[in-house]
């Protein structure tokens, strides 16, 4: 046996019974399963075990089966012969410059053997974020274009580098890493959860629910705590998650109406996005929804009164919202322009391992809520995918917009006959974990599938957290989408994936 | 074609906060602290278990500007401690963020505000933002300054793309070691006289990330902010309020002329 299979909505797994496979043995299992269409990997990741070892922990996610497959070789600094499976799968590229950043490990042929992070202790000797290795094209004819890393408007920052023949791209190439603030690292040398969870919330502040939610469930799992029997704690987690994702659907539909020049769109959707993230501030204090996902419970269990407002509200949006996407359907100088521009097809969506709602407008059909279920999608919302073909910039623009209208529903759903009379337990602080665990986590934000792991010791305490965002596939998909198009249509392919910096540099 | 505008624009209506003064948040809110006198035990506890160290037990304090405004302390001791919903937490001065059991709002020290800037700015501030660390949360929120709802565009204050067309610059984040250089490059270019303004109190103090390897806050060595703004994210209000205070266009506690 390969691999030790789990669900999302499984328990933690005891590190004993994963099995430990040679380098030799697990690069042919992860070709074969790779060359399953409904598989990908969810998050690759070495630990240090002794001075010069290391235990390399795979994530795989085969989304037929609707389980979560978890591997695990040792490696040693000085080993080689380890070939690459970015050669053969581009998926891999951003787990295995992590592992060659951080630990030193090199895999032969390697492709794209380039920095992730930048981290202060890289393992690759030299260079600054400033000197990064950017592919280049000698021809006369080119020019090159460089933004970054500070960006015209108020934006994270990020190294663009356009390869341009007049004024079409040829190529793009994204450096990140500037954000880089050694997230996972305050994580895992953390004594105290509640700063553990406040970290969460700042892994990506516009994902604050998602990355909360991946980080409580993970710690849940390793005292097999069920939050379905916690009141209504699974479903008032759900109701926050899908006000996120609507807050930020809105946001980006009103920022692509900006960067086409149609003001009536943007003004809208920045009006409706106010009214959905007062909403999540009226139930907890904050807009981002900072403070109401806690472990074990919640300081803010739903009122009737509260529950009241949030269905008040999520219709008055819905309908407003509703008429924006039929203006934006029915405006052929809109259409023009989002139409047939960043194109991603399902087929390079799949070889670079795109998730969330980028790859479902690319017709790649990956959704953590009806792959892997959890809480209130493995029984009470059967959830059905939006799907687009097309991996244009209007394709993930009418997904945001129906998406919207879907998390409305949902909280629809789950609200309208909830009893708020039942009683949702208080977060807990000081609850003692199972030692010698590993626990995953799956939760499909507004971006797609985030991933939250954490290991512990004897003592039962967290000695490594990892935590991967889904912009950490899909930064490679806006590389692609630019070519051949104008490289004035980069801000509208920017704003269609509209992905997390400080996601990926953590 | 037009039908479908007319109905959105209908259904959008009036969205704009007439008076901007005159906003008061939700009481659920957490603004400003309130801090009781409490025996020392309760303050020891309050002190050990704040992730940021924003809480200090003798004397007993809490500095805005490395709190997260989680709440959790109030929670814990809700004799010792509670959130108002006070959006005018901003500060010209680092020590003005830090809140005693005496502290009943928090004083904007116009005489520590350097002259050229009300002199110079009081009609039209230009600002460059630089995230540096940031979690995009506080970015969003000054995106939103400038939205149809604040608006804050109606005094002048906006925000620009190039920092050569900048007043000043707004941090945000903590100051990630690989933005450093950036930043500094982004302040070099704005003209003088220049302001800054942090934004969020990861920007403010480092906050979780005080103590990070991956931090690099030398910048704050050489350059004194003009303006100190706590928060996770900072409050569009407690910008916009903050920054009327700064440039001379308010006197906060005063009455305000209209």
């Amino acid at each position: 046996m390969k691999w030790f299979t789990t669900y999302n909505n499984g328990s933690a797994i005891d590190l004993r019974k994963i099995p430990a496979l040679t380098y030799a043995e697990f690069f042919e299992a992860m070709r074969e399963r790779l060359a399953n269409p409904a598989c990908h990997v969810a998050h690759y990741f070495g630990v240090p075990v002794e001075e010069t070892r290391l235990r390399v922990w795979a994530i795989l996610l085969d989304d037929a089966e609707h389980t979560i497959d978890v591997a695990s070789y040792d490696v040693d600094y000085y080993d080689e012969d380890l070939p690459s499976l970015t050669k053969e799968f581009p998926a891999m590229h951003p787990f295995e410059r992590d592992m060659t950043e951080r630990w030193g490990v090199r895999y032969d042929g390697m492709p794209w053997d380039k920095p992730l992070r930048a981290p202060s202790r890289s393992a690759r000797r030299g260079g600054t974020i400033d000197e990064y290795p950017f592919y280049k094209m000698e021809s006369a004819s080119l020019h090159e274009v460089n933004v970054g890393p500070i960006h015209a408007g108020i934006i994270e920052p990020g190294a663009f580098r356009f390869i341009c023949n007049g004024e079409k791209v040829l190529h793009l190439e994204i450096s990140l890493g500037y954000q880089h603030r050694g997230a996972e690292r305050q994580i895992e040398t953390s004594e105290s959860l509640l700063r553990q969870v406040l970290l969460a919330e700042g892994i990506a502040g516009d994902s604050a629910v998602t990355h909360t939610t991946a980080l409580v469930r993970t710690i849940e799992k390793l005292a097999a705590f069920d939050s379905s029997k916690a009141g209504n704690l699974d479903v008032e987690r759900t109701v926050a998650l899908e006000l996120e994702r609507m807050a930020m659907h809105i946001a980006d539909t009103g920022a692509l109406c900006m960067d086409v020049g149609y003001q009536l769109g943007q003004v809208a959707c920045e009006a409706l996005r106010t009214l959905t993230i007062n909403t999540t501030q009226l139930w907890c204090g904050n807009r981002f929804g900072k403070g109401l996902i806690r472990p074990f419970g919640t300081n803010f269990p739903l009122t009737d009164e509260m529950r009241q407002t949030i269905l008040k509200n999520v219709a008055e949006i819905r309908r407003r919202y509703n008429e924006v996407r039929q203006d934006i359907k029915n405006t052929p100088s809109l259409l023009s322009r989002m139409e047939q521009c960043g194109l991603v097809s399902a087929q390079q969506m799949q070889r670079i391992g795109g998730v969330g709602q980028a790859s479902r407008a690319s017709g790649l059909a990956r959704d953590i809520r009806v792959s892997h279920p959890w809480g209130v999608y493995t029984d009470r919302i059967a959830h059905q995918s939006i799907i687009k073909e097309q991996g244009d910039v209007m394709a993930r623009l009418m997904m945001r917009c129906r998406e919207v209208l879907q998390a409305a529903d949902t909280i629809v759903a789950l609200l309208t006959e909830l009893d708020c009379s039942v009683a949702t337990p208080a977060p807990q602080w000081d609850v003692k974990l199972q030692p010698y665990m590993f626990s995953t986590a799956l939760v499909e934000g507004w971006r797609g599938e985030c991933c939250h792991v954490a290991i512990t010791d004897g003592e039962g305490r967290v000695v490594c957290y990892r935590v991967k965002d889904p912009s950490m596939h899909n930064w490679l998909a806006l590389a692609i989408a630019v070519r051949s198009e104008g490289i004035s249509d980069f801000p509208i392919c920017n704003k269609s994936f509209n992905l997390s910096y400080c996601g990926h540099d953590l | 074609m037009l039908l479908n505008k007319l109905k959105v624009f209908k259904s959008h209506g009036s969205q704009y906060i007439p008076d901007l003064d005159a906003v008061q948040l939700p009481e659920i809110f957490r603004g400003r602290p309130e801090l009781s006198e409490c025996d020392e035990e309760t303050a020891r506890e309050l002190e050990k278990m704040c992730p940021t160290k924003a809480i200090a037990a003798s004397p007993f304090s809490l500095d805005m500007g490395r709190c997260l405004f989680c709440g959790e302390c109030a929670r814990r001791a809700p004799q010792a401690i509670r959130f108002t919903n006070d959006y005018r937490i901003g500060a010209s001065r680092r020590e003005d963020l830090i809140v005693t059991p005496a502290t009943r709002s928090i004083p904007f020290a116009h005489d520590a505000v350097r002259k050229e800037i009300p002199a110079m700015f009081a009609h039209a501030l230009k600002l460059r933002q630089v995230s540096a660390g940031g979690d995009a949360s506080v970015e969003m929120e000054l995106n939103a300054t400038g939205n149809v709802n604040f608006d804050f565009g109606r005094y002048g204050v906006e925000f620009v793309a190039s920092p050569r067309h900048a007043d000043g610059v707004v941090i945000t984040g903590p100051v990630s070691r690989n933005m450093a250089e950036a930043l500094q490059v982004c302040y070099d270019a704005v003209p003088d006289p220049k302001v800054v303004i942090v934004a969020g109190s990861e920007a403010v103090s480092g906050s979780l990330y005080a103590e990070s390897t991956e931090v690099d806050r030398s910048f704050f060595e050489r350059h004194q902010p003009d303006l100190w703004l706590p928060g996770a994210p900072t409050h569009p209000m407690v910008f916009i309020e903050a920054v009327m205070n700064l440039i001379g266009r308010r006197r906060r506690g005063e009455q305000t002329k209209k």
